[in-house]
């Protein structure tokens, strides 16, 4: 029998970690974002003061806060159903019997996954310049006027979306990928002696099978997505027009830049309020549509 | 449609799809040798006229890219092989040994995953500053020591070791540390690899906490080093596709050497249970 006294000794050195680099500093920032600690608290603690929810007002009246708000939704509502959409068309192409080199392409196309963002962020800028990037050479080729993609405050986002999709495609296709191959064979089987088309056979079987796997990467994806913050950082410094501060650019900037870490702090655990609802209404929304024993309607 | 032209369909997508997966990493690498001002012209060129390393002596003479390149594998290394320790220790013990509140302590734990990091950094950064510890190496390391994660992925692997073989071994007499280090870990070997190329890439390819708690050049890891240069060289853009290179090559290495590991990682650690 081992004994309770070696297992603690075990964990110990991981719960010590999480507890004092984590779970208090979860604590410290309701703390935190309840006072006005600013440069000043930063240089002598005495000049502190205990504000109640005066961060909280103070940012819900703030126009910047509700337009970083603003373009964070537009980066997970854009971005989210594009990048799992693509991720899903990958592991179906992936998953085909007819497919040939399929380890030579599912390497390939999960390659972008692990680079660093702003490396490839700095490789993007440069395919998306105005005046010498590739993509406008290419739109010109097709007699389309070139585009100023990071400087246009309506191009900005639409370009950080579609380098979001393509850095995290990858991801999400190897777990969409394990999924359609934990299907049954046999349904298909059966449904082709039905006579059911390929069409059919997505929407009656594959998407049903896929459904808990959809949900959990749903969830990811979403909470991933709300925790944009290197790609403006790096490709446009939050610009043009501010129209791609999103929400931790925001709590960044206020943090670090302005030094109001109480504020910042209030900015931080708004977010994280946001995406527990989502997430809680997705996992909701998802419920609804079941039979009480849990098969798909 | 017929099965020929389905298959031409399909293959065809995904050579498409591979195109636009790496061409940018391809041309990258292409314009990372061209000369000072080449790639400023149209047609965009696809291969240096005349290719040289002059860009990447630039970046290690110059700018500085060594000392981040340092840095980087300093960090990511120590980062790797600390938390090795710590989760492998603690995802081991979550899932063989005994003590009252194991699983309540667990899932109090994985509930923990749903509070995003950033919401802790402010605090942190003001903890790391009045210990001294802001701008340091030991500030990126040390919050980076033990992850939910890992010890989630520890204790999915290591259930599958058999109680008989802990028992027979505490019945010879062995210490629960001799036990650890001579039977359980040769056991998780894979999930060890695993769990090291994960922290590695992780920590390697970290942004925000680097750039926040460092404050000075000299302690920039290649990210940060690399975006600090985006910020002064925006239009030289052949630079900047090496420092790319640089900052990129090594996790693209360490993945394609040991892929299989890394994805199986990956479907391990997204089937909660």
């Amino acid at each position: 029998m081992n004994s309770p006294r070696s297992a603690w000794l075990f964990l110990a050195p991981a719960l010590v970690v999480l507890g004092v680099f984590f779970l208090l500093p979860v604590l410290g920032a309701l703390i935190l974002s309840l006072t006005d600690y600013d440069l000043y608290a930063l240089a002598d603690i005495r000049n502190l003061r205990f504000i109640g929810l005066g961060n909280y007002w103070e940012l819900l009246h703030r126009p910047l806060f509700w337009s970083a708000l603003g373009h964070t939704a537009y980066f997970v509502a854009v971005g989210v159903p594009l990048s799992m959409g693509a991720s899903l068309g990958a592991a179906l192409l992936l998953n085909s019997p007819l497919a040939r080199c399929k380890p030579l392409f599912r390497t390939a196309l999960f390659a972008p996954v692990v680079t660093t963002v702003v490396a490839v962020a700095v490789i993007w800028r440069y395919l998306f310049n105005t005046k010498y990037g590739m993509a406008n050479y290419l739109l010109g080729l097709l007699g389309i006027h070139p585009v100023d993609w990071l400087g246009d405050p309506h191009w900005a986002m639409p370009t950080i979306i579609l380098f979001a999709v393509w850095k995290n495609f990858g991801y999400n296709m190897i777990i969409f990928l394990a999924g359609l191959q934990a299907i049954p064979p046999d349904l298909y089987e059966a449904a082709r002696i039905d006579g059911a088309s390929a069409w059919r056979q997505f929407r009656h079987i594959t998407l049903p099978m896929l459904k808990p796997t959809m949900l959990m990467v749903g969830i990811l994806t979403v909470s991933g997505y709300f925790q944009l913050f290197a790609e403006p950082y790096v490709m446009t410094e939050g610009g043009p027009l501010q129209s791609t501060v999103s929400v931790l650019y925001l709590m960044y900037d206020e943090g670090f830049k302005w030094w109001n870490l109480g504020s910042a702090s209030a900015v931080a655990f708004l977010l994280f309020l946001l995406m527990f609802a989502v997430t809680v209404l997705m996992v909701k929304l998802s419920r609804r549509g079941e039979h009480p024993d849990g098969g798909p309607a | 449609m017929s099965p020929r032209l389905m298959k031409a369909l399909i293959n065809g997508l995904l050579i498409g799809g591979t195109v636009v997966a790496l061409f940018p990493l391809l041309w990258m690498l292409s314009v990372s040798f061209m000369a000072p001002g080449e790639a400023s012209a149209l047609p965009p060129p696809l291969l240096p006229k005349h290719p040289g390393w002059a860009n990447y002596r630039e970046l290690f003479v110059r700018a500085g890219m060594g000392r981040y390149l340092l840095n980087s594998v300093l960090v990511a290394g120590a980062i790797t092989a600390l938390s090795l320790v710590l989760n492998l220790m603690a995802g081991y013990a979550f899932a063989k040994l005994r003590f009252a509140g194991r699983e309540r302590l667990f899932q109090a734990l994985l509930g923990a995953l749903v509070i995003p990091a950033q919401v802790a950094m402010l605090p942190l950064f003001l903890l790391l500053k009045y210990v001294g510890l802001v701008n340091s190496y030991a500030g990126v390391v040390a919050p980076a020591m033990a992850t939910v994660f890992g010890i989630f992925l520890v204790r999915q692997y290591a259930r599958g070791i058999p109680d008989e073989l802990l028992e027979a071994a505490r019945i010879d007499g062995a210490g629960e540390w001799r036990i650890f280090v001579q039977i359980v870990l040769p056991l998780l070997k894979p999930i060890i690899v695993t769990l090291a190329i994960f922290s590695f890439l992780a920590a390697w390819n970290d942004f925000m906490w680097p750039l926040i708690v460092l404050t000075g050049q000299e302690h920039y890891t290649l990210p940060i080093g690399l975006a600090s240069l985006a910020r002064e060289h925006a239009q030289d853009s052949e630079l900047m596709m090496a420092g790319s290179v640089v900052t990129v090559l090594p996790v693209l290495l360490l993945f394609l050497s040991l892929q299989r590991y890394y994805l199986q990682g990956l479907l391990l650690g997204s089937v909660k249970g």
